[in-house]
């Protein structure tokens, strides 16, 4: 396919030239990939956040919401991809549809068993203060669940920028999946240390998330959640 | 680009088939009747070994280390950061940066599909393991089991549900990164969605590839319900899947 089968060791030493030469190509391209991924994220936020969250506040479509997320994980990506060009047509609202299609029922679900987990204790306690129902949700529940959101939020982002480069694979954008699909303009180092720059790219993302997920637990939560853990049970799918 | 290493005619060329075929219709059965046989049910084929030998071989390592890290404890963190490292590097840039290593070959698909299996079998098998409630560790200590025999008749019994989880996101995990293997060798299902996208984006082939590859997910995930379900009737009651 796209890689070239005349490689060496030698060219992964020879990568790391390429990125100091091309560092405003490189940052262009992952650019246009996190865009590519922002875009996809805001919008599949938008649909899986709320509809989890009341879906959990009233303790509803638990089977809905759980299934969602055990067919969804079982999605290949590429696949989907495939699936949705041959309708759609190769371009960048094709890539966008199908990586909100793969980011939805990881966070659907998260949302959902985050809210509806909460202490039901403490949520009559809430009720008992005589806080109505919206503060009930809004102070109670919700800075409760927001670390499993978090979780939930940190794997469909990882997930999603690290499948934009298969948008190259089909002949649309993919960010820096542009050039590792390009041998034949950037040679195998470049190929290559586009592909450092990916795997870079997707850890930095989960870095970040890991960071945000820990400012927004509460702070008597804190000591009680091990960043890691959280993160692996969220991304089993 | 793909497009421009393509021997195909740039002219499109839907091949000399129905005018369907000719015509790029949006799913033409004659194709697929025609071209099972040698295009489809072979990448199909391919598609299932390509999984099947990730799954064991990652198996295979990730449940050693889990049983290792459930004796020493410290091996757990190291083992969980590599394989996270591994686990969290998108596919097609870990699956280039194997080619200077082991060139164009099935073994360069099949060490980054296996990576992708390390972290979720072993921190489910680990955690199944950890998940044994000391009363149950206590009670067969009491009847006199060895060490052995409390991990192989009580521990791993009562882990099988975790660890059959864990087995279970791992194959539709590499069932799906299979698809994009076919960026280093010409195997599986991700084989004619190249194809199709190489041949002015023959949608036929694109549905019918991508579809397969949906379809042996959810199967394969449909299945391993079913063998944990077989494997666990005690916990039938319990644990979510």
């Amino acid at each position: 396919m796209g890689a070239s089968g005349e490689a060496g060791v030698k060219d992964i030493v020879d990568a790391f030239p390429f990125i100091a030469d091309h560092v405003s190509l490189l940052l262009g391209k992952a650019a246009s990939q996190l865009g590519v991924a922002a875009i996809a994220m805001v919008i599949a936020l938008a649909v899986a956040v709320p509809l989890g969250i009341w879906l959990g506040h009233v303790h509803r479509g638990s089977f809905l919401a759980i299934n969602v997320s055990n067919v969804g994980r079982a999605l290949p990506s590429l696949a989907i991809i495939a699936v949705l060009i041959a309708p759609l047509g190769l371009g960048r609202s094709t890539l966008i549809i199908a990586l909100v299609v793969l980011a939805v029922p990881p966070i659907l679900t998260n949302a959902y068993t985050a809210v509806d987990g909460v202490d039901r204790d403490v949520v009559d306690a809430a009720r008992g203060m005589g806080m109505r129902e919206r503060d009930v949700l809004l102070r109670a529940e919700l800075p409760l669940a927001l670390p499993l959101l978090f979780a939930a939020i940190r794997t469909a982002a990882v997930y999603v920028v690290a499948t934009v480069p298969l948008g190259a694979l089909v002949g649309t954008e993919g960010g820096l999946g542009d050039i590792i699909v390009d041998q034949a303009s950037y040679r195998l180092p470049g190929v290559l240390g586009a592909a450092l720059c990916v795997a870079v790219l997707a850890l930095g993302v989960d870095a970040l998330f890991a960071g945000l997920q820990r400012l927004v637990t509460p702070r008597g939560l804190r000591a009680r959640i091990d960043y890691a853990a959280v993160q692996t049970e969220a991304s089993a799918y | 680009m793909i497009l421009a290493q393509s021997s195909q005619p740039v002219i499109p060329n839907f091949g000399a088939g129905s005018s369907c075929e000719r015509e790029n219709g949006a799913f033409c059965w004659s194709w697929v009747r025609d071209n099972w046989s040698d295009v489809l049910w072979p990448a199909l084929r391919e598609h299932v070994v390509l999984t099947l030998l990730a799954v064991v071989i990652g198996f295979a390592i990730a449940f050693a280390l889990a049983l290792f890290a459930h004796r020493r404890g410290w091996v757990e963190r190291p083992v969980t950061i590599t394989t996270g490292i591994l686990y969290t590097i998108p596919s097609l840039a870990l699956f280039q940066l194997l080619v200077p290593f082991t060139k164009l070959t099935t073994l360069t698909a099949e060490i980054a599909l296996v990576s992708y299996t390390l972290l979720i079998i072993f921190r489910n098998t680990l955690a199944g393991l950890r998940g044994v409630p000391d009363d149950v560790r206590e009670s067969a200590r009491g009847m006199g089991l060895s060490r052995g025999q409390l991990l192989w008749r009580v521990e791993l019994p009562l882990a099988l549900p975790s660890i059959v989880a864990g087995v279970r996101i791992a194959t539709v995990t590499v069932i799906s990164l299979a698809t994009v293997a076919a960026f280093v060798v010409n195997k599986g299902l991700g084989a004619p969605i190249f194809d199709a996208i190489q041949r002015s984006v023959f949608k036929t082939e694109l549905f019918a590839a991508g579809g397969l590859a949906v379809a042996l997910a959810l199967a394969a995930d449909a299945l391993l319900v079913l063998a944990q379900r077989a494997a666990t009737p005690w916990a039938r009651a319990g644990r979510p899947a």
